[in-house]
């Protein structure tokens, strides 16, 4: 689950030019790994850090939510009915237990709620991304390995789904499909994969000419092994940067889905759906029980793009030394 | 010229004729067509007499060329729920959505395009750093969740704005227009600014980034030096140099506002095509759904062949690129 977010991943392919270092600084990379480089340069940026470990916190409290929330929201026996719409920081009816964030229209603690959301959210924000990675970048470097019509034709393809807004294709998708977890993850799939086709494609095709790819066919090495073992791995710098804004936006997306009543059903409660049943209390000023699901989102959202940003500046070699 | 112009629309026929292959296949093969187009309060004899009026008793390939000629005649179905033809339905709730299109564009012009051009002729005023930080907030906020909290701050706490409508309307031409009353107007503000949001701040870093780049150039520095006052150069020769790239960036995004104006409908119940269509989602309506679907893949291709079009007209680089491909 942590992996599109996991900085670790970018490591393997960045094996420092000797050829790029002076000779003093030659002898301090001897004793870095680019690991240690990569850690250097992402934790410079203050904001990026602290980015980084709000997320890291959300994805403790998401993989967590269960031994972490102080109440089990949709425990009907410890649910009840008599706390509904207490304000934050108020006692449950029988003192056993303080609702921090204040209880939503059934009784339930809206924090303990925010945690199960940020779960479920966050689960199918991941999952999806993963899955149009998967298929996106196979058919990207499909596209750039093989050339002419089939590169034509994919590329005709994504353009012309790139040409359709998301929540668009999304929404013609769900109103097609019905509700459902899986549902919502094939609809985020289909709107994905094509970004990350095009930026395996760009990559790929640079690579493509260089040496290494000249040698390996020089070599008779399968299609699929130089596809899968030379040209992916050095494509993958772009595609974690992708990754990140592309989890971001498809948690936003199933969000306002969920809000519509198109996403997710209501046995699986993830943030847009708690805000959504918030809405109908906010016009008695009980803002509580939808601003804090918000506010969650937000967090989520605002801290993986500033991660995605900082991984953008540090993996992009143009602007390393 | 005239080469592109004919692939381009072929590609589009293509599209079209794909799209109304999808949208059939996933009505008639992915989901029961007998559950999906027919009033599940009909009797039984009702049902078999739709079936075969709808030929559902037909093989697959006879009811695709059915579907097809009846949607080019215009005929899309009846809705279950108004039992008006669904065509007629979207065609009118069209001009409420357009409407809201148009102003939350104007509107992302007028605040958006003032600051960005603030922000670049300033870059290390602190007012600067705070339009460009609200404009990162501009696109990571959840449109939705802005409008909740618009409601909540405009609506109810403070009280000064509707929260849900469109307000007293006025005929124009035979099309109900919002803007021209001042009721209306109150009813649009909310929903047009919060479907704006995210052009707010595209246009901010548009006109931004274009007015650091503009001031360095030749002509602004003769402009200064001619002693020409700075509101001129402002007005005249900066802002009229960073509105090519603001201009076809909206131009742009509009199909994306009327496909986000769904969110903005739906939150501030504003009777428009989204709204109709989230509705019929939630009551099962199929025939309003299936004719919202085709309308809407249709009335994209056409954007997206106009831009084409437009962006081949201006720069020629592009129409040369897809003929030589």
């Amino acid at each position: 689950m942590t992996s599109v977010t996991d900085p670790t991943a970018a490591q393997p392919q960045k094996v420092p030019d000797p050829a790029l270092l002076d000779a003093g600084a030659e002898e301090r990379a001897a004793q870095q790994t680019p690991f240690r480089r990569f850690c250097r340069d992402f934790f410079a940026s203050p904001v990026a850090s602290v980015a980084f470990v709000v997320l890291c916190c959300i994805l403790f409290i998401a993989v967590f939510a269960p031994w972490v929330s102080p109440t089990d929201p949709y425990d009907l026996a410890v649910v009840d009915v008599m706390d509904n719409r207490l304000p934050p920081g108020s006692t449950s009816f029988d003192g056993s237990v303080t609702y921090w964030l204040g209880t939503d229209g059934a009784g339930r603690d809206v924090l303990s709620a925010i945690f199960y959301g940020l779960r479920t959210s966050l689960f199918v924000g991941v999952a999806s991304g993963l899955i149009a990675l998967l298929i996106g970048s196979s058919v990207g470097l499909v596209s750039a390995y093989y050339g002419g019509r089939v590169d034509s034709l994919i590329m005709r393809i994504v353009d012309i789904q790139l040409s359709f807004p998301a929540i668009l294709v999304a929404l013609i998708l769900l109103a097609a499909l019905g509700q459902g977890v899986e549902k919502i993850i094939v609809a985020l799939v289909v709107v994905q994969w094509a970004y990350y086709a095009r930026t395996v494609r760009g990559t790929a095709l640079v690579e493509r000419r260089k040496e290494y790819v000249e040698a390996a066919t020089c070599l008779a090495l399968p299609s699929r092994r130089i596809l899968f073992r030379h040209l992916l791995p050095n494509c993958l710098p772009p595609l974690i940067v992708v990754g990140t804004v592309q989890t971001a936006s498809a948690i936003a997306l199933e969000a306002t889905l969920s809000f519509l009543g198109l996403g997710l059903p209501i046995t699986e409660p993830s943030l847009g759906l708690l805000i959504a049943n918030g809405f109908q209390y906010m016009m008695s000023l009980q803002y509580w029980i939808s601003v804090f699901p918000g506010i969650a989102l937000l967090i989520t959202i605002v801290s993986i793009n500033l991660v995605g940003d900082q991984l953008r500046d540090v993996l992009n070699p143009r602007l390393q030394q | 010229m005239s080469v592109f112009i004919i692939r381009r629309l072929l590609q589009s026929l293509v599209v079209v004729f794909v799209m109304s292959l999808l949208v059939f296949f996933g009505v008639n093969v992915v989901g029961d067509p007998v559950d999906m187009l027919i009033n599940p309060e009909m009797s039984q004899a009702d049902i078999e007499a739709t079936i075969r009026a709808l030929g559902l008793d037909r093989p697959v390939h006879e009811q695709y060329w059915h579907f097809l000629t009846n949607a080019l005649s215009g005929d899309l179905g009846k809705s279950f729920i108004f039992g008006e033809p669904a065509l007629k339905l979207i065609l009118q709730r069209m001009p409420a959505t357009l409407e809201l299109a148009f102003v939350s564009l104007l509107m992302s012009v007028a605040i958006g395009l003032p600051l960005g051009v603030y922000a670049g002729l300033n870059p290390e005023s602190r007012v600067s750093r705070t339009i460009m930080a609200g404009s990162i907030l501009g696109f990571s906020l959840p449109t939705f969740w802005v409008g909740l909290m618009l409601i909540m701050i405009f609506a109810v706490v403070l009280g000064w704005l509707p929260s849900t409508g469109r307000g007293d309307t006025v005929q124009v031409l035979g099309i109900s227009v919002s803007f021209l009353t001042l009721n209306g107007l109150s009813h649009l503000l909310l929903p047009a600014f919060n479907l704006a949001l995210t052009n707010i701040s595209l246009v901010i870093r548009l006109s931004r980034a274009g007015t650091r780049e503009v001031v360095h150039q030749d002509y602004v520095k003769f402009a200064r030096a001619k002693g020409l006052s700075s509101n001129r150069i402002v007005f005249v020769h900066v802002m009229k140099n960073i509105m090519i790239p603001v201009v076809t960036v909206l131009g742009l995004e509009f199909g994306g506002l009327i496909a986000f104006s769904v969110v903005t409908e739906t939150i501030f119940a504003w009777p428009g095509m989204g709204k109709l269509l989230i509705d019929s989602v939630q009551n099962l309506d199929r025939p309003v759904i299936v004719a919202y679907l085709l309308i809407i893949v249709l009335f994209f291709i056409v954007i997206n062949l106009l831009v084409d079009l437009t962006y081949s007209l201006l720069d020629p680089r592009v129409r040369l690129q897809d003929v030589k491909a």
